[in-house]
């Protein structure tokens, strides 16, 4: 051993970057790379900002302890190695940081993420701290399971090709008894959607327990692809108090032949998330995935973690469905960020776009993708910028676009279906959705009175607040 | 209580039936499936055609008209494929696939002539 590399143990503070800062680093394909959005505390250096998160985020702690010296810590430290400017925004900075593969436990996401967003969110030197995107090298996704079945399984057992699915979330949310919830799921099914969805706030309830609801649902499945020939299925919420709980409702949900169920990932946890996706893998059940939390998570631009990396690890955790906004309807949704990630959903592939807010490439190799779902106030009107947006891979669901129909349920679902095939077969042809959806509605109208009625409806119903969490692009 | 129409749908009318993308549509016109035919064949897809009696349409496997059209780009020689088979069999809905080898999956498929429903 050369001189150089001999360490001595020298008890005491050391900043942060004569260790965790490397802007000479190289990154290894193997790494597992971040991105962080760093707001300082005042008259904190960039560097030591950086380096600190890198360290707190990996082997670093506050003080240089003896048993350091017992490992080889240059091979499993965090290293910040790159800083930008956030653009139009003078107050924080983009530090990126490599991880070495061998910090972490392998198809875990538990456990990346314990690290990555652990302790140095609350550290006190940061005003605050935003994850904005992950890079998870090839060498990780591989260790991990992925969505149960992926988008061409589900569309080869559903057996529905070349066009957008269609859903609808049952409402009201809460309050229904079993049997009336099966008759609202009946008839959004004999009108045309190819699925309904259980509320996430739906689980057993004293009003409507579990098991009563998954009778009802099923048997208004059956009766439905009997009458209308085609295959239809309802999202049943198995996210419980227990997991022994939720494996309960999944195993009786498939005895009973439903083809989907449903969990809440982040109010769930990605331990439980994980696990049933495992078991819909073994059951060969399709796993609509709900996303309650996270707004609290996403929305605030300084601080937090970006929707984009927390849809990432959805697809490493495990889900065919996953809620992704709408760009169109009354929630949250920046256009060219939102297809950003759902590409990041769907695709095997994902080069860098700052435009879309992709900081990194991302590779997933042969893990099937997630279909986005776009659900929150939207209606007819929206759907021809829906099929243009979100193209055929996704699931469209109109809650109260289907619920509010004046003629009920049935009509809203064939009023959706004909608006979604008209949509679909003019893309075909060439036609501009976007700018000839008007003249392709109506003239869908002509033969569909449901149509015709749910136009004039919603008609005038736009939701046009400005997005909170805009990409980082120079707004001044 | 304003005007209202009942949804026209039931267990006894095999008219209720349906049969996926597009079958919420008018039948459409020989000039409709040819943009269609163009559409897949642009897509870089394989076209194929099946078909079935219109009480089986449920099943997953219809029966294969030939084999698929393995890179055939001519909209013509597919819509006279198509219509050779629906003459062959006239009571039966004949279906067009396009096939998607990179996806290894369909990338549309939609009934372009409806048959008899009993």
């Amino acid at each position: 051993m050369s001189k150089a590399n001999v360490k001595t143990y020298k008890a005491g503070v050391k900043e942060y970057r004569e260790t965790y800062w490397e802007p000479d680093y190289k990154v290894l394909d193997t790494d597992i790379l971040a991105c962080f959005k760093i707001t300082p505390q005042a008259g904190v250096p960039r560097e030591e900002a950086a380096a600190a998160v890198a360290a707190e985020s990996s082997t670093g702690t506050w003080t240089t302890v003896w048993t350091d010296l017992l490992t080889d810590l240059y091979h499993y430290k965090g290293r910040a190695y790159r800083i930008e400017d956030v653009p139009g925004d003078d107050t924080c900075f983009y530090a990126f940081v490599a991880y070495p593969i061998d910090l972490f436990e392998e198809g875990s996401v538990v456990n990346v993420f314990t690290s990555l967003v652990g302790n140095v969110f609350g550290f006190k030197a940061l005003r605050a701290l935003r994850l904005e995107d992950v890079r998870f090298p090839i060498a990780y996704v591989k260790t991990c399971g992925g969505p149960p079945n992926g988008i061409q399984v589900e569309r080869d057992r559903l057996n529905k090709y070349g066009r957008a699915l269609l859903g609808c979330t049952i409402k009201p949310k809460l309050g229904l008894s079993a049997k009336n919830y099966g008759r609202a799921v009946y008839e959004c099914l004999r009108g045309g959607l190819d699925f309904t969805k259980d509320d996430e706030n739906i689980n057993s309830q004293p009003f409507m327990r579990w098991n009563h609801r998954f009778e009802f649902v099923m048997e208004a499945i059956h009766k439905a692809e009997k009458e209308t020939g085609e295959r239809k299925g309802h999202y049943l919420n198995v996210t419980a108090p227990t997991p022994e709980e939720m494996y309960k409702r999944a195993e009786f949900a498939k005895s009973l032949g439903a083809p989907i169920i449903m969990h809440d990932f982040l109010t769930g946890g990605f331990t439980a998330n994980t696990g049933l996706a495992n078991w819909c893998r073994d059951n060969g059940m399709l796993l609509h995935i709900h996303r309650a939390m996270h707004a609290v998570l996403d929305r605030n631009p300084h601080h937090g973690i970006h929707f984009r990396v927390l849809a990432k690890a959805l697809r490493l955790s495990g889900g065919d469905h996953l809620h992704s906004g709408t760009v169109v309807g009354k929630l949250e949704g920046d256009r060219e960020a939102t297809l950003g990630w759902i590409d990041t959903m769907r695709d095997s592939f994902i080069k860098e776009d700052r435009s879309r807010g992709l900081f990194f490439d991302q590779d997933w190799g042969s893990m099937p993708g997630v279909i986005p779902v776009a659900s929150g106030g939207i209606h007819v009107w929206h759907m021809p910028a829906l099929v243009s947006i979100f193209g055929d891979d996704a699931c469209l669901q109109f809650g109260g676009g289907t619920l509010g129909h004046p003629w009920g349920n049935a009509a809203g679902a064939a009023a959706n279906r004909v608006a979604l095939e008209a949509c679909t077969e003019a893309r075909n042809q060439g036609r501009q959705l976007e700018k000839e959806g008007k003249d392709i509605l109506t003239n869908a109208a002509k033969s569909s009175p449901e149509l015709k009625a749910a136009m004039e409806t919603w008609k005038e119903i736009k939701f046009e607040f400005d997005t909170v969490d805009k990409l980082d692009v120079a707004h001044k | 209580m304003s005007e209202m129409q009942d949804y026209n749908s039931r267990l006894s009318d095999s008219a209720s039936r349906k049969f996926e993308t597009f079958s919420y549509l008018p039948a459409m016109k020989q000039d409709e499936i040819k943009k269609q035919v163009a559409y897949l064949v642009s897509k870089g897809w394989n076209p194929a055609i099946e078909h079935t009696e219109p009480e089986n349409a449920f099943d997953h496997y219809w029966y294969m008209w030939k084999l698929p059209m393995f890179g055939e780009t001519n909209v013509d020689r597919i819509l006279a494929e198509a219509e050779a088979c629906h003459k062959a069999n006239p009571d039966n809905h004949v279906r067009l696939i396009g096939y998607d080898n990179f996806k290894q999956s369909q990338g549309t498929a939609m009934v372009i002539y409806r048959g008899k429903m009993k």
